[in-house]
């Protein structure tokens, strides 16, 4: 995938796609967080003493700029239809949306609660009584992981491997609840896992004959 | 088998991998669905081939696709495929794919059940870990059940890993499989004490999700959890136990009380934003459910604003945005302290974020007051100038009316001040609310009479100007309130000063450029206009200028005949013609403005908006009936006319009232002045006599609500609302020195009862007397209104399932499934009430007995040692009681805390813990049984498993289609839901209250039954005071405190507030329990709210059911044998016909209603057993044939036979 990266960048698209976690980006740079999104960072970042773990989520979605669709997790069983139309509907209203307001948006009897890193948006949907701040903290620790797996995650890796950004989220939330209030452990799962799977494609990538 | 080989490898060779597919997909921008479906066959090639590896490259790609928006749903079998690979990278994408694309109903999803299980006991942790992932996400009721044994095991995995997500994917299956959760709660809980920090926050998460959905359940649990939260230091186990405790305060306000304190210092010493959150919002919510003053928290309220405010004023949009939020929920109940930031929230109105500047003007709504009412909507007014976009001035424009209209005008003081602020509005260009501004123009015109003048005079003049409102004529545009000016301007012409140049406004020729429905309008109340200027010229004689008008109207009114407006055109056209009669006979010089002023004649009422639902349907009408047989259905009916303002219609629609005599008329008043005085948003009349208007029939009842007042004003010109600000600012000043002088008369004339008074008036906004001699017409209803109607609760909610008592023992039947064939007469318990069901077993009586023997003897260590912890437990759930009342008593609720123990009749547990004492005994009964037969039933199932595995392995080559049939087996045979039931009967109901109540029979006193009440406050008020009473018959008493007589009623030892309900206990003797028993009865009560408190009383009567004197009690089947041989038993029958349900349910229903226990079933017969409170046996044999069930009883008393039968046939009947 180390390829790809370069075969993207050389195009000039790797330039704004780079995913950098607060801690690691200069407040100069503008290309990783754009307008609030940033100042959100900021202030969750000197307030945050939490350990943290969550509410009820009912599903998650990664969208880009251009409303396409990048990863996508449901917490409670809805039909196809019903999905792809939700899908649809909230893409829509978020990237309406101003980026000097709040993340948070009221949708039918659910709470919105989004944030843009880069040119992805992450949005997660909880209820009327959780916690909007919690899920904010939710979404970024989602994002570290991801950073702290491939590295200066970008869009592309998460298009090339969504796979691995499933397995990752489903190490970090289940059902709907966070269940790995540790950055450590929740990385040690995948990597270990990966372990097994190493071999395993070793395997595969050796020639049969 | 090389060739193969190699064959294989090299066509995996020349596969797409994912890679390659997005960089496909992405390279085919033009024509990516052809690119895509070209993917698809080739994927389906692929799943074709038996490399496991290719099929779940093809899976993987699948994924994918199903992302991006297509269908995969045809692979499910293939994705099943992968999940069973052995290797653990394929079985992951199986999972993957599965956990995406897997749904209720899919339908292979049942095959999958074995490979789950056979997963979930891997000893490779990550098989099993993904495994539970997934299967979080599909779980359906069947693998719910199926598996809920094999999970449970797992949450005390030696691995946490495991152990942690068992616990969590455990709430899944509780939500699918209700039944789990008691036999799988005592684990959860020990849970919450796990080593490791993972395991114990996914517990509080589990608990805390199913105690926020029923929190009644898990009050018990209260001091563990404030354990955990005064020691934990996880901020997020925090916030999820400061949630939880949330929602547990409504149901038990002393906890609420013992919550301030550890809160308030959260809030004093934390940095983490989102737990400073939590906990502001959790004091709020704790210090609503205490609502009824409490002095000495208003600090905590105080700490909560300034927290708040700090929110506000951050920079952060977010914080922002929830400041305001939790704002607005403070403001429901202690305006006063938000009030006081009224500087801060303005200011947001002019942040750049509209989301904030909508949450600003939700909390003005609640912030205004009389006082400043007029200055926060001329800072909104101001705004609206300002506004870009017309989406947020509109929703200033609703908010400005919002606010001012709130609670019947509440805030009001200058009316003329509020008509010239919606004048002022009709200047906005392009709003969508000018029908807003109308109905509020129409309202305010008609309820306040004093002001009618003073409105119809700006109507003129909005009608002379409406050249300048016309212009935007589309649909509900500001031309509406052209509408309304011109119906005000007919309705009250004879407040007009310059009527002749009203109606010439309205005569002009561009009024046929306004919408139809206005134009009507404006033709209906020309006639208004003129009839009111007729009457006047003739009565001053002026005969000419009174022909004049009519040549007028007769001029310019065919403009309207010719309207392309049906309703126009036609009311045009009739008044053409009457007035052109009227010409006629004013020629001849006959009188006419008495006749003509007729044609309207009558008083306008406003009809309150429920009105129309509460008239009585009376007897005999049925309304779904047809009058005439229907039309076809061909006709269209697009030509139905377009009414938009119902206040016309009502109008005539007015029935006539049948004549009534005098004496139900006066009864009619004083049940109306009854509800008034309960309403708490009427307006009480003033001590002084109220005017009455006897000339009009049916005017008198017209509550008018009567203000004294100083000088109206009157400001000449084009009303300016801001002078209406100076003048009233100069007004309440000289009303305030008027005052104090007053004041200081009243302080010299007495002295001593003075203080009493003055803590009234506490420099509030009473004194601000309002500037008008305002009435406000209050709304009518009409007589024999019914009460008002109940909403419907949610009966679909997905939680109510999980609403189970967890403090109860375990029944033997709520085991949970365990592999192993299913047997067809297995009976499942209703609901968790009655331990029935006695397993049925054909192996001979003793080989159990012995079997039970040799547990007991090496189990008697252990359940020693159980007894303890039972004990313990025990003595946990007492504690609720005690740990809650150890808190220092405020001094506001002392009254509470004190009553309690007034009575030992009374007891007011908390839900769960009441049954525990009773069930004492029974408990360690089962507890050993079940150790017992826990054993056994593990050696059956690895018994099982092994036959299975040969039957299996013999199998092998049929493959597939095999095990779709024998997981259907497994699955759907003999499992009818068993409909929810409710031991609880409704015992009477009004408004305020509603009584629901259950009798149980109590082991240990043969004379004593208890009757547990829960009490629902259904109103808006604060209930307090109740007091329950029964009338005791010779047979049956209430038991009541020592020293107090028998008339005396029993206090209910809490008080309720608006939406809560709570359960109490109340004790019987009674002597012959062989007949079913009525008591008459009352609960009176206090209703406390804003306005006052009234006392008020509720009759019932309770029904003591001879099934009520029965105790659930199992029996064995030789016992049963031995009792039915004794032949001292009487015996009677009854048959019910026409029975549909099952034979499963009727037993449920039996077992469950009449506190029955199945001794043995065969086919469908079945023989039942249970005991009275005072021993007497009660057999029965249950037969039930096509349609029919009869019913066999033995009993030691046959009056107690027969009432049983009878009840039983009564329930049977309504099947």
């Amino acid at each position: 995938s180390c390829g790809d990266k370069q075969e993207w960048k050389d195009k000039g698209h790797a330039a704004s796609l780079c995913l950098v976690p607060v801690s690691l980006c200069p407040p100069t740079s503008l290309s990783w967080c754009r307008g609030s999104a940033w100042t959100q960072l900021q202030g969750l970042k000197s307030s945050s003493l939490l350990l943290f773990s969550g509410p009820e989520i009912h599903f998650i979605l990664l969208f880009s700029r251009q409303g396409k669709l990048r990863l996508q997790k449901w917490y409670t069983t809805l039909p196809e239809k019903e999905k792809k139309k939700i899908t649809r509907e909230i893409v829509q209203i978020i990237l309406a949306r101003n980026q000097k307001t709040s993340s948070f948006v009221d949708w039918k009897d659910l709470k919105l609660v989004y944030k843009r890193y880069a040119s992805l948006y992450f949005c997660c949907a909880i209820e009327d009584q959780d916690n909007e701040l919690l899920t904010l903290e939710v979404v970024h620790r989602y994002v570290e992981l991801l950073d702290r797996y491939f590295g200066n995650v970008c869009e592309l890796d998460i298009i090339f491997n969504f796979e691995k950004a499933y397995f990752i989220l489903d190490e970090f939330i289940m059902g709907g609840e966070v269940q790995e209030t540790s950055k450590k452990s929740a990385v040690k799962a995948m990597e270990d896992s990966d372990m097994l799977q190493e071999t395993v494609e070793e395997y595969m990538n050796k020639p049969a004959f | 088998m090389a060739l193969k080989m190699v064959k294989g490898s090299i066509d995996r060779m020349f596969d797409k991998n994912l890679q390659d597919l997005v960089r496909g997909i992405r390279n085919h921008k033009e024509d990516e669905a052809k690119y895509i479906s070209q993917c698809i066959d080739e994927i389906k090639q692929e799943l074709k081939q038996d490399n496991i590896a290719v099929k779940a490259n093809a899976v993987c790609k699948l994924t994918y696709l199903q992302m991006l928006g297509y269908d995969i749903s045809w692979a499910a079998f293939n994705i099943i495929e992968v999940m069973s690979a052995s290797k653990f990278t394929f079985k992951r994408i199986g999972y993957l794919a599965a956990s995406q694309c897997f749904h209720e109903g899919t339908d292979v999803i049942m095959l999958t059940t074995n490979q789950i299980r056979k997963d979930l006991s891997s000893p490779n942790q990550y098989d099993t870990g993904v495994a539970l992932t997934g299967l979080s996400c599909f779980v359906t009721p069947d693998l719910a059940r199926d598996l809920a044994n094999d999970i449970m095991t797992l949450m005390s995995h030696t691995k946490p890993y495991i152990r942690k997500k068992a616990v969590l994917i455990m709430y899944k299956v509780f939500l699918k499989y209700p039944e789990s959760l008691r036999p799988a709660f005592p684990r959860l809980k020990e849970k919450l004490e796990d080593p490791d920090p993972g395991v114990q926050s996914a517990a509080v998460n589990v608990i805390c999700e199913l105690a926020r959905r029923n929190p009644k359940n898990y009050l018990s649990l209260a001091p563990l959890f404030f354990k955990l939260m005064t020691s934990s230091t996880n901020n997020w186990v925090l916030i999820k136990i400061i949630k939880l405790f949330g929602a547990l305060t409504p149901l038990e306000p002393r906890l609420g009380k013992k919550l301030i304190e550890p809160l308030t210092n959260l809030i004093h010493s934390t940095s983490a934003m989102s737990l400073l959150y939590e906990c502001v919002n959790t004091v709020i919510a704790v210090l609503i459910s205490l609502s009824s003053g409490m002095p000495n928290h208003s600090a905590s309220i105080q700490l909560c604003v300034q927290k708040l405010r700090i929110l506000i004023e951050d920079s952060d949009q977010n914080l922002k945005y929830l400041g305001l939020l939790a704002m607005s929920k403070i403001l429901k109940t202690h305006p006063k302290s938000v009030q006081s930031h009224k500087d801060l929230i303005l200011q947001c109105l002019d942040d750049k974020d509209e989301s904030i500047r909508l949450r600003a003007l939700d909390l003005l709504y609640g912030m205004v007051s009389k006082k400043n009412l007029m200055e926060i909507v001329k800072k909104l007014m101001i705004h609206v100038d300002k506004a870009e976009g017309t989406t947020y001035r509109d929703e200033l424009l609703t908010k400005i009316i919002d606010i001012c209209s709130q609670s019947n005008y509440q805030y009001i003081t200058n009316f003329e001040w509020y008509i010239s602020i919606l004048v002022e509005l009709t200047r906005l260009e392009g709003t969508r609310h000018g029908h807003l501004i109308a109905a509020q123009m129409l309202d305010v015109a008609i309820r306040v009479k004093a002001i009618r003048k003073f409105a119809v005079s700006q109507m003129a003049m909005l009608l002379d100007n409406a050249h300048l409102i016309a212009s935007n004529t589309q649909r509900n545009g500001i031309c509406e309130v052209l509408y309304a000016a011109a119906w005000i301007c007919g309705e009250f012409s004879e407040h007009l000063e310059e009527a002749n140049q009203t109606l010439e406004a309205m005569l002009r020729p561009k009024v046929t450029t306004l919408p139809g429905h206005i134009q009507a309008v404006y033709v209906q109340n020309m006639v208004k206009l003129y009839a009111s200027i007729l009457q006047q010229k003739e009565q001053s004689g002026e005969k000419e200028a009174a022909q004049e008008i009519t040549q007028l109207m007769i001029e310019r009114l065919p403009q309207f005949v010719q309207s392309a407006d049906l309703e126009v055109q036609e009311r045009a056209s009739c008044i053409l013609q009457l007035i052109k009669y009227i010409q006629k006979l004013q020629i001849k010089e006959v009188p006419v403005a008495e006749e003509v002023i007729a044609l309207f004649a009558g008083e306008l009422n406003p009809v309150a908006p429920k009105a129309q639902k509460k008239v009585p349907v009376p007897e005999g009408l049925d309304l779904d009936a047809w009058i005439n047989e229907p039309p076809s259905d061909s006709e269209s009916e697009d030509e139905k006319p377009k009414t938009i303002f119902h206040d016309e219609e009502q109008r005539h629609s007015r029935h006539k009232q049948p004549e009534i005599d005098e004496e139900e008329l006066a009864r009619r008043r004083e049940a109306r002045k009854q509800e008034q005085a309960n309403n708490p948003f009427y307006i009480k009349s003033s001590p002084s006599p109220q005017k009455r208007y006897q000339d009009t029939p049916g005017v008198e009842h017209i509550p008018v609500v009567q203000i004294d007042l100083s000088v109206p004003l009157k400001v000449p010109g084009m009303p300016m609302s801001d002078q209406y600000v100076k003048l009233e600012e100069e007004r309440r000043h000289k009303q305030k020195l008027e005052k104090d002088k007053k004041k200081k008369k009243q302080k010299k004339e007495k002295r001593g009862k003075h203080h009493r008074h003055n803590s009234l008036h506490t420099e509030s906004e009473e004194d601000i007397a309002p500037a008008h001699h305002v009435d406000i017409i209050t709304e009518e209803m009409p007589e024999n209104a019914l009460p008002s109607d109940e909403d419907d609760k949610d009966s679909n909610d997905p939680y109510k399932a999980l609403d189970i008592d967890l403090d109860k023992p375990l029944a033997d039947s709520e085991k949970l499934p365990v592999q192993r064939h299913r047997n067809a007469e297995d009976l499942k318990s209703p609901d968790s009430e009655a331990p029935l069901a006695e397993k049925k077993s054909k192996k001979p009586k003793k080989k159990e007995k012995k079997h039970k023997e040799k547990e007991r003897d090496k189990g008697k260590k252990k359940e020693k040692e159980k007894k303890v912890v039972e004990e313990e437990e025990e003595k946990k759930g007492e504690d609720l009681d005690f740990w809650l009342s150890t808190a220092p008593p405020p001094a506001s609720t002392s009254q509470l805390q004190s009553e309690p123990e007034v009575s030992a009749a009374v007891v007011a547990e908390p839900e769960g813990v009441k049954k525990e004492e009773r069930e004492e005994q029974e408990e360690e009964e089962d507890e050993a049984k079940k150790s017992s037969k826990h054993k056994k039933k593990k050696h059956k199932k690895e018994k099982e498993e092994k036959s299975k595995d040969k039957k299996k392995s013999k199998k092998k080559h049929h493959h597939s289609e095999e095990e779709t049939t024998e997981s259907v087996q497994n699955g759907t045979l003999d499992d009818e839901p068993l409909p929810p039931m409710s031991s609880y009967h409704l015992l009477a109901e009004n408004p305020y209250i509603k009584m629901t109540y259950d009798i149980q029979g109590n082991l240990q006193n043969d004379s004593q039954v208890t009757v547990s009440v829960i009490f629902e406050n259904k109103s808006t008020s604060f209930l307090k005071s109740m007091e329950l009473n029964v009338l005791d018959s010779l047979n049956t008493k209430m038991i009541r405190p020592e020293g107090s007589s028998v008339h005396d009623g029993i206090p209910v030892p809490f008080q309720l507030p608006p939406g809560i309900s709570n359960e109490a206990q109340f004790v019987f003797t009674l002597q012959s329990i062989v007949m079913a028993q009525k008591l008459k009865g009352t609960l009176s009560f206090i209703v406390k709210n804003d306005e006052g408190s009234t006392h008020e009383k509720l009759d019932f009567k309770l029904h003591f059911s001879c099934a009520s004197y029965l105790i659930t009690t199992p029996c064995y089947s030789d016992a049963f044998a031995k009792l039915l041989e004794s032949g001292d038993l009487h015996m009677s029958s009854i048959k019910v016909d026409g029975i549909s349900i099952s034979f499963q349910h009727l037993l449920a229903k039996i077992c469950f209603h009449h506190h029955f226990s199945v001794v043995e079933r065969v086919d469908s017969c079945a023989s039942m057993y249970s005991r009275s409170i005072q021993g007497h046996h009660v057999c029965l044999l249950v037969k039930k044939g096509e349609n029919s069930v009869s019913v066999d009883g033995k009993c030691s008393d046959s009056t107690l036979l027969s009432n049983l039968l009878d009840e039983m046939k009564e329930t049977l009947s309504k099947c």
